[in-house]
């Protein structure tokens, strides 16, 4: 087996506490050896130069849509997984609303296989909790948790009985699985299709209160109390949201949280299509029509200082590939979601740029504190410890590039960054040892030295 | 592209005077959010010289000979397509009517692609009805052909606020300081939302009114956020309707109370009906008006609907020659 040695980049590990200039070797699909720069350098046969580069973990999506099996014509786990692979993503949880659902070991099996053959990355299958996504009936937790799935959710069909929910969860308390929840009270969200707010009025679209979110959030929590079992929020969208969760948090219940992108740069006033103050020349963005909604800057700020004080633990994609023709008609039946997996990167940088967060932490987001709500059990994920999986990410921080979706390898062109500006993008990512993505201005020297 | 001002034409019985159109600039008319009062009275101006062909024995001009006006509804409507389709033939205009309840649409096809084929047939203006908040400015984006929003989901319906603000202009010489009421179903009702932005262009204060379940959350977000300073809220009817110079109550669909809005129509009708007593509380000779259809004995009882004081059916008569107008304006003012 050859090695791989990526030299002189800055690596940034928030696992190992590492934040320097030095060398990485890679050998039989594991991080073999990591230094100082300029130590004394194993003989490689490819070598990966990474001066002016930040080398950090892989980075890890705990939610995505992979849309297979079912949805082949939004994406599949080849395009999903390369779109990954291009965003720096080595390992991606991909949500069990296929068709079939993710309900049953024949499905995850099916993903599994398809993933092991065509994946660029790994992929790690969310099973369903209940049947069908219906809401009524568990599913087999026991068979799907040893058959390797990384969580249960309904995700945005999320279970509205509190009775349910809470069998699920004491069922789960076993499996040392987590329950995620698109936290939604569907009764109040009532087709809603953007944030309840003046947008909304103005437009005369229905809206989603905040509340939606909160008082499922809020449920969730008193059942992860009554339960004991381990509860991931999903894409919070709310300062409300972030405040139940951190009040949770402080009583010591285990409830972890994540956040988008797209929630985090992105306010309801996108939908318009135009800058906050720009009364005329607006249409119904559809690019911008995703569920949970873009909610108002007082929720941004609040999911910023979320992520700063530590009551959000992961930055999660929520990569949701649709096709042309299910955006490209009336918002009220344009189907919810943004690709996310190949712009994620470059849209949190702008955030690091703009001072609102630091890059370690940032890193630390897509790495090691996914890593540990996902735990042990497929590897040691979200570190470049000696001897642990090796999913790198290489990245230059500083380098502009032009959001286009017909460059995209998801098939899913539904983006509402298109034609911005990203100052931050991925020039290698690598998946136990194999380099899967690599930006071509990236030169790789092979052969003995 | 803005057309170049109109050439003067003599005046005779089967056209129309010379009218000057260098103040338009609308390709589409979406809504009046993005109206200047010039714009506006521009229209009212030209809606006055589409009212005198209305008044003769032929009520038929050349003007649109040659052009094709598509309309296009994907809803049922009695009144404003009828008006539209009665503008477009006084101004001699090819008209084609599509059902879109009733048509390819119902086999699958999507709204762009619907618009695209009749793009193709060749209509110079689509007239466009649709039960989806924003439909037309899809149309817009993607289409050349011109796009006339004959009333979009919960969100705009320009013609009819152009046609209430001629009402009233003709009736009050004005609208600037006029206390305007509406009142009931705020939130699913796109005239309250055109006319928000028309009438306090033109200078009126606009009062919306109605029970708090049917005022759209974000209303008064909306309004500061918008600047609309002339616009408040008020949920108590006798405050809103005091001293009120015009007074128009909304349709109040019965589905409102079947979906949980209302507790009954019954006690709608007890706090929100337009009635002698609480119209009394307005201006004297204040002007009611209602957009139509009513529900008679609902949001308005029939001796108010049918008082002196009622404008309803002559809003009717107006809407023909604001079309007429708007069509005018829309085709670039130009004569065949």
């Amino acid at each position: 087996m050859t090695r791989i040695l990526i030299r002189g980049g800055h690596i940034i590990d928030p696992s190992q506490n590492l934040d320097a200039i030095g060398d990485l070797s890679i050998k039989d699909g594991k991080v073999e050896w990591l230094g100082t720069h300029n130590a004394a350098l194993p003989e490689a046969e490819t070598v990966l130069n990474a001066a002016g580069l930040i080398v950090t973990p892989g980075f890890i999506d705990l939610h995505c849509h992979l849309r297979q099996p079912g949805f082949e014509d939004a994406e599949t786990i080849a395009t999903g997984t390369l779109a990954a692979a291009r965003g720096g993503f080595t390992t991606v949880c991909c949500m069990p609303n296929t068709q079939p659902p993710l309900d049953s070991l024949a499905s995850v099996d099916y993903v599994k296989q398809v993933a092991s053959t065509e994946g660029y990355v790994r992929v790690l299958p969310i099973a369903s909790i209940t049947r069908g996504r219906k809401g009524l009936e568990l599913v087999e937790m026991d068979e799907l948790a040893k058959a390797g799935v990384v969580a249960f959710s309904d995700d945005g069909e999320p279970v509205s009985s509190s009775r349910v929910m809470r069998l699920a969860m004491e069922y789960a308390t076993r499996l040392g699985v987590p329950i995620i929840d698109h936290c939604e009270d569907k009764g109040l969200s009532q087709d809603g299709v953007m944030n309840e707010g003046w947008v909304s009025a103005r437009l005369g679209l229905r809206g989603i209160p905040a509340a939606a979110e909160e008082v499922m959030v809020a449920r969730d929590i008193r059942l992860a109390e009554l339960t004991g079992a381990r509860l991931h929020i999903a894409h919070v969208s709310t300062r409300g949201s972030v405040e139940i969760i951190r009040h949770a948090r402080e009583k010591g219940i285990a409830v972890t949280a994540e956040v988008t992108p797209h929630h985090l740069l992105l306010t309801e006033e996108r939908v318009m299509g135009s800058e906050p103050g720009n009364n005329t020349l607006f249409h119904y963005d559809t690019s911008a029509k995703v569920n949970p909604p873009l909610r108002t800057r007082d929720d941004t700020t609040a999911l910023i200082k979320g992520i700063k004080d530590s009551t959000i633990d992961a930055i999660a994609t929520d990569h949701a590939p649709h096709t042309l023709v299910d955006k490209l008609c009336e918002f009220n039946i344009a189907a919810f979601g943004i690709s996310g997996l190949e712009t994620a990167f470059g849209c949190l940088m702008l955030l690091v740029h703009n001072k609102e967060i630091d890059l370690i932490t940032l890193v630390s987001l897509l790495t090691c504190k996914p890593a540990k709500i996902i735990g042990n059990k497929f590897g040691e994920l979200g570190t470049l410890r000696p001897g642990c999986p090796a999913d790198i990410t290489l990245f230059d921080p500083d380098r502009e590039w032009v959001v286009d979706s017909r460059t995209f390898a998801s098939k899913g062109k539904n983006t509402p960054f298109e034609g911005q500006t990203l100052k931050g993008k991925i020039m290698a990512t690598i998946v136990q040892g194999k380099i899967v993505y690599r930006d071509a201005a990236l030169k790789l020297k092979t052969g003995k030295a | 592209m803005r057309p170049a001002e109109q050439t003067i034409q003599p005046k005779t019985s089967d056209t129309l005077p010379p009218l000057s159109t260098a103040l338009w600039r609308h390709h589409h008319v979406l809504d009046l959010d993005d109206f200047s009062r010039e714009e506006i009275e521009l229209v009212l101006d030209i809606a006055d010289a589409m009212a005198e062909v209305l008044q003769r024995e032929v009520k038929r001009v050349p003007t649109l000979r040659g052009r094709t006006v598509v309309t296009m509804f994907y809803e049922p409507s009695t009144r404003t397509r009828a008006s539209f389709e009665l503008a477009a033939k006084n101004l001699s205009a090819d008209t084609v009517n599509l059902d879109a309840t009733r048509s390819s649409v119902t086999k699958g096809e999507s709204l762009l692609d619907t618009l695209r084929t009749i793009q193709a047939l060749g209509a110079d203006i689509i007239i466009m009805r649709h039960h989806h908040s924003g439909a037309p400015y899809i149309a817009a984006r993607y289409i050349n052909a011109s796009i006339i929003n004959a009333g979009d989901g919960w969100h705009a319906h320009p013609s009819q606020a152009l046609l209430d603000i001629y009402t009233i202009h003709k009736h009050l010489g004005g609208l600037t300081d006029r206390k305007i009421v509406i009142i009931g179903d705020i939130t699913h009702s796109r005239v309250a939302r055109s006319n928000i932005w028309g009438m306090s262009t033109m200078g009126a204060k606009v009062v919306l009114c109605g029970p708090p379940t049917l005022l759209p959350p974000g209303l008064k977000e909306f309004i500061v956020h918008c600047r609309l300073s002339q616009v408040s809220v008020e949920t108590e009817i006798e405050a809103a309707i005091k001293d009120a110079d015009v007074v128009m109550p909304l349709r109040l669909q019965v589905e409102r109370q079947q979906s949980g809005l209302l507790p009954s129509l019954r006690e709608y009708v007890q706090l929100y009906q337009i009635n002698g007593p609480r119209l009394s509380l307005a201006r004297p000779g204040a002007l009611v008006m209602h957009p139509g259809p009513m529900n008679e004995g609902i949001e308005i009882s029939p001796e108010v609907a049918r008082s002196t004081q009622s404008v309803i059916e002559e809003q009717v008569t107006n809407g023909v020659a604001v079309r007429m107008a708007l069509l005018y304006l829309v085709a670039g003012g130009k004569s065949s």
